[in-house]
Formats: C-alpha cells, sequence, structure tokens
C-alpha cells in the first residue's frame, strides 16, 4: 500500500560506502524495491532477529512468571503473603510494590540494549536495502 | 457538599473545557488529510506521545475507580494497579515498534498485512467497535455516576444531561482537532491527572510523617475488616470459584492492556520504530508513578475518610479519591479533583471516538467497500460522520448504564481486547504458517465467546449487583471471562490455521518480518 520507494534504481554513487558493498543489489528486486525474501535469510538480518530474541524472550519469560507467581500466592497463599515484613507493610505489598520497580528495571533494560544493540544493526540491515532515495 | 462547591466545580471545569476546545482548534488549522486526522501527520515526538499514551490510558476507571477499590477493599484493589503497569512491558517489547513499522492508521492494517485484506479489515473493524463501544459505556456511565457527587445533581434526568454535555463536547474534540487535538488534550490531561495525584500522596504521606506502616496501622483501625484489608482475600478470598475469578481478572489486565485499540493507535502518532519505543517507555513511567501513588490514596482515603463514609457516599466506591480531596484541602483541592476527573473522562471518550471512527473509515468504508481506492477526502469525512454516530451511541449506552461498576465494566473491555486481539496480533508477528482462516477464527472466536460469556456471567443477571438483578440466566460462574476466552482465543487461531488448506503467504510474510523489525518499506527512518 505504501510505495516510499522510488520505483527505479539508480546507479550507486561513489563515495557512499554502503553502496560499495559487493551484495547490496542482491537485497533490491529489478524494480529497485526491497527483495524481502532475500534480506529474511541474510546474515546481517539473522543476526538482528538473534540479538532481539536473546533479549526479548528471557525478559518476557522472567515478567510472566514473576506476575503469575505473585497472582497465585495472593489467591492460594494469603496466609504467606500477609507475613509481616517492616512494621504493617506485609510481604504482599511489598511484593506487588516490587511488581512495578521491575517494570521499570525491565523497561529502562530494554532501552538501553535496544540503543546500543539493536538499532545500529537495524541501520546494517536498512544500509543493505538502501536504495538512493536520499539523493532522489 | 454545598452549592458553592457546585460552583467552584463548574467553574474549574468550564475553564478547562474552554481551554482545550481553543487549544484543539488552534493545533488543528490544517487539518485535511487522512494522515493528519488519524494520526497527527506522526509528527509527535516521542515524550509528547508518551504522556498522550498514559493520558489515553489512565482512565476515569484508573483514577476514581482503583482508589475506590483500595479505599474499600485495600488488597484486592491493589491487584488493579500492578496489572496495569506491569502490562506496559508486552506493549513495550512484542507490539509498538512492529506496529510502528508494518501499519499506517489503524490495527487493521497490521492484521492484514499478510492475509486477505477485506475479511480481516472487516474483522479488526468489528472488534475494535465493540470494544470501543464497551469501553466508552464504562466511561459515559462513570461520568453520570460522578455527577451525583462532584455537581451535586442526584436526578436521573439532570446525569442524563450532563452525559449528553461531556458526549457532545468530545465529539466536538474529535471533528476540530482530529488526532492531533485529541493528542493535546490527552498530554494536558495527563500532566494534570499526574501533578495532582503525586502532590496528594507527597502531602498524605507527609501527614503520617512519612511512614506509611503508620499510615497502614490507621488506615486498618477504620476500615470494619480490620487487618485483613491488607492481605489478599477480601474479595476474591471467599470461595475456589471466586479466586479463579480473581486469576481471570489478573490475566485480562496484563494481556488487555496492549492490545486495546486505542493505546495501539497511538503508536502511528510518532514518526518511527524508536520514538514508538521512547513513547512506551515514557507511558511506562508515567503509569507506575501514577499506580505507585493510587496506593497511597487509595489507603489515605481509608485512613482519613473512613471505609464507611465512602460506601455510603452518592458515588460509592468511586467518590474515594474526591471525598479524601475535601477532606485535606477543602472546596478547592476538591474543584481541582473533579476537574482532573472530568477532564479525564473527556479526554479519554475523546480518544476512543476517534479511534472507532478511523477503524470504520479505515479499514471498512476505504477498504472493503471501497476496495483501497476510496479519495482520502472522503474517507474523512466518513470518519466524522462515524464520529458523530458514535457519539450518539455512547451517549444513549451511557446513560443507559448509568450508576454501574465502572472499573469493573472497564475490566470486561480489557477481557474483550485481549481475546479478540491479542492472539492475532502476536500470530501474524511471530508464527510464518499464520494465515487468514486463523485470523479470522481467533478474532472472531474470541470475540463471539467473549461476548457471550459476559452475558451469561453474573456481571449480567442473578444477583444483586448485576444489570437485570430479578433474571437469572448465569450459567457461567465468572465475573471476568478472561481464563476461558482468551486461551480459547490462542486454540481458535491456531486450528483454524492448520485446518486451513490455504497456506501462508511467505513473500508477504517475508515482508512483514523483515519490515517489523526494521522499517524497511515503511518509508519510514
Amino acid at each position: 500500500m505504501t510505495k516510499a520507494l522510488p520505483s527505479v534504481s539508480r546507479p550507486a554513487t561513489p563515495g557512499f560506502a554502503t553502496f560499495a558493498e559487493p551484495h547490496h543489489s542482491l537485497l533490491i528486486d529489478g524494480d529497485g524495491e526491497p527483495d524481502f525474501g532475500a534480506i529474511q535469510t541474510n546474515e546481517e538480518f539473522l543476526a538482528l532477529k538473534r540479538r532481539v530474541t536473546r533479549f526479548i524472550l528471557p525478559a518476557t519469560l522472567l515478567f510472566l512468571t514473576w506476575y503469575v507467581t505473585f497472582v497465585l500466592l495472593s489467591a492460594y497463599a494469603a496466609d504467606f503473603m500477609r507475613t509481616p515484613l517492616f512494621g504493617t507493610v506485609n510481604v504482599g505489598l511489598t511484593m506487588g510494590f516490587l511488581q512495578i520497580v521491575t517494570t521499570i528495571v525491565i523497561t529502562m533494560a530494554y532501552a538501553r540494549y535496544s540503543k546500543r544493540r539493536l538499532d545500529p544493526q537495524v541501520e546494517k540491515v536498512r544500509a543493505l536495502a538502501e536504495t538512493d532515495e536520499e539523493l532522489a | 457538599m454545598t452549592g458553592a462547591n457546585t460552583a467552584i466545580n463548574l467553574s474549574v471545569f468550564g475553564i478547562f473545557v474552554l481551554l482545550t476546545l481553543y487549544i484543539v482548534y488552534r493545533a488543528s488549522t490544517r487539518n485535511v488529510s487522512a494522515s493528519d486526522y488519524y494520526a497527527a501527520g506522526s509528527s509527535f515526538t516521542g515524550t509528547q506521545n508518551g504522556i498522550a499514551l498514559s493520558g489515553d490510558f489512565l482512565s476515569a476507571a484508573s483514577f476514581l475507580g482503583i482508589s475506590g477499590a483500595i479505599a474499600v477493599n485495600g488488597y484486592d484493589g491493589f491487584m488493579y494497579s500492578i496489572g496495569w503497569v506491569v502490562a506496559w512491558l508486552i506493549g513495550l517489547m512484542l507490539i509498538s515498534e512492529r506496529l510502528r513499522n508494518t501499519g499506517r492508521f489503524t490495527m487493521g492494517d497490521v492484521m492484514a498485512f499478510r492475509m486477505r485484506q477485506r475479511p480481516v479489515r472487516a474483522a479488526a473493524a468489528n472488534a475494535t467497535l465493540v470494544i470501543s463501544i464497551f469501553y466508552m459505556i464504562a466511561q459515559m456511565a462513570g461520568a453520570g455516576g460522578l455527577m451525583a457527587l462532584l455537581l451535586d445533581v442526584h436526578s436521573k434526568v439532570g446525569q442524563a444531561i450532563i452525559i449528553a454535555v461531556v458526549g457532545i463536547v468530545m465529539v466536538l474534540y474529535v471533528l476540530v482537532g482530529g488526532m492531533k487535538g485529541t493528542t493535546w488534550v490527552q498530554i494536558i490531561k495527563a500532566v494534570m491527572l499526574i501533578l495532582c495525584v503525586s502532590l496528594m500522596t507527597i502531602f498524605l504521606i507527609g501527614k503520617f510523617g512519612f511512614d506509611f506502616s503508620a499510615m497502614l496501622d490507621r488506615a486498618t483501625q477504620k476500615s470494619p475488616l480490620g487487618e485483613a484489608v491488607l492481605s489478599p482475600g477480601v474479595k476474591y478470598g471467599a470461595s475456589g470459584l471466586s479466586k479463579i475469578d480473581f486469576i481471570s481478572l489478573a490475566l485480562a489486565l496484563l494481556l488487555g492492556t496492549a492490545s486495546l485499540p486505542h493505546v495501539l493507535m497511538r503508536f502511528y502518532t510518532v514518526p518511527n520504530a524508536r520514538e514508538a519505543r521512547r513513547s512506551v517507555v515514557w507511558a511506562t513511567w508515567m503509569v507506575a508513578i501514577f499506580y505507585s501513588c493510587t496506593l497511597v490514596i487509595g489507603f489515605g482515603a481509608m485512613a482519613l475518610v473512613g471505609t464507611d463514609k465512602i460506601t455510603g457516599a452518592p458515588g460509592g466506591e468511586n467518590s474515594a479519591a474526591p471525598l479524601l480531596a475535601f477532606q485535606v484541602g477543602g472546596t478547592v483541592l476538591l474543584g481541582i479533583v473533579c476537574a482532573v476527573a472530568f477532564a479525564t473522562i473527556l479526554a479519554v471518550v475523546a480518544g476512543l471516538t476517534l479511534t472507532a471512527s478511523a477503524s470504520f473509515a479505515h479499514d471498512v468504508y476505504a477498504n472493503v467497500i471501497k476496495h483501497g481506492e476510496a479519495d482520502p477526502r472522503d474517507e474523512v469525512r466518513v470518519a466524522r460522520i462515524t464520529a458523530v454516530c458514535v457519539g450518539v451511541l455512547a451517549i444513549a449506552g451511557g446513560i443507559a448504564a448509568n450508576g454501574q461498576n465502572v472499573a469493573f465494566l472497564v475490566a470486561l473491555a480489557f477481557a474483550l481486547a485481549a481475546s479478540a486481539n491479542l492472539p492475532t496480533l502476536l500470530y501474524s508477528m511471530f508464527w510464518k504458517r499464520f494465515n487468514t482462516r486463523g485470523t479470522l477464527w481467533s478474532m472472531y472466536g474470541g470475540l463471539t465467546s467473549c461476548v457471550l460469556l459476559i452475558a451469561f456471567s453474573p456481571a449480567i443477571s442473578g444477583s444483586k449487583s448485576s444489570v437485570f438483578p430479578d433474571a437469572d440466566f448465569a450459567f457461567f460462574p465468572l465475573s471476568n471471562p478472561g481464563i476461558v476466552a482468551i486461551p480459547l482465543s490462542f486454540l481458535a487461531g491456531f486450528l483454524g490455521t492448520i485446518l486451513s488448506k490455504e497456506p501462508a503467504d511467505p513473500a508477504k510474510q517475508a515482508e512483514m518480518e523483515v519490515r517489523g523489525l526494521t522499517g524497511i518499506g515503511s518509508g519510514l527512518r
């Protein structure tokens, strides 16, 4: 539906390092559109996918387990949750507040990981399929 | 509550409406293209959009409903707060960036990306309309119920008039301002709400010498339940069944947030995936601060106002925060809290109206009826007409549902969103074989099973607090259907896919996967 890329591919301009990459032309099809099938199996894209999975999979499992544990303990281990910790503040309220804290920690960790490990790799993959749209 | 109160409340409210309408008008001078109307030309920064996102999410149910639920049920009310904070991680890591990279205006864009366009878009629009109207009726009902307390309007006719006024103002926001105007209203409202709530929290905790434990101690003395309010089980601990209901609620809160159509649509008002991610980071902070504060406000209301006084007030549970404001800050603080509550209802309902109208105009009119060749100007015109129709429906529904429990109705909308949308979103992003039949089975299966289970639940009939207390056709014992409907929808999507002879389109799947992660082909930088 969105056709943002020009349909004609111009010859690569010297001076742009990425355009000189030998395999870049493989990732643009005859109409100058990105060849998604080729990108999907490209090593750089697979590396990006691995990096995404390496963070998201464990982080998601971690917070789901932690949340479900909290819910199940609240439902079936009310006595344990009632144990006082600081004055009248009990285990349940503390765990509930810690849920909020871990959410913030995972959020900031993901933001940092994306900036350092994902965004540069996204740029690499994008460079592979770059047409000269900036020059157009 | 005296007559002078009403005057202050009304004038603070009036000033807010006039001010925001002026800003909406100023923000929207060149509001002509479809992209402007639906997605504010994707021109907001991640920070601005993140604040607006939290504004969309923090509804009247959150502010009044949650603090009230904590003030009355203690620990079991706190569950809402936690579910609604943790849920943002799903939006952050699984949904926001991929959605921004693959779609343009609505969630139908993403769901139909690699499927047959027309049936899937129609399904997406149906789900959006049902969920939005459900959510909106809850908000409008809340508006009516609150008026009893805030403006001292006790007659049903008076409340109906106020619901109608709220409805008309919000349609005006949407018609005049489109997404840009609505976003600015959200930003103003979110900042007001967070400021109000955090100042109240600091003040309250200061009153107890910055000792949260002392505050809880005092709260337990003022609650008829005593120490029990601090531990789980007050509301949901009675039987094995009610414990399952508690788990069902927790599941709906977690999985519903990132599948609400009006939250999803907010990921399109930023220029690219990086800004979409920043939006969610901002929204998560705002939401986390807000819900931490509700804990203090809820128990503070219990300690200073007392549970009995809250449940006996005209607005019931929902009146905890305003009563507390009156207790600590007198009429002025009450006026401010009222204005913030009004603003919240107005802004959230405006956001919902916009989403529903966009979904109908973009998915049904432009893509199903006109086969994707509608004139953008016609599309926007259709969206505006739909906004008016949705507004009328919401006003009528709100008047009919006036007096119902707001936070509870909203939790049902979350269950609907989680069962209709989340399985489809996740499957189409992460499962190669997923195809059109799987999409349709999952969406319609989730939506209809959820609606039916609600219809035959104790929420509708068979108990004193249901909509029809005199009839009894409650075959389904749980009041929140999440624990049944959500897995059912995942299963339906799986079965639909493997039973269909139609293979998934590998080229489209490759495009969606590459585009979702990198934005290649989306035209976004």
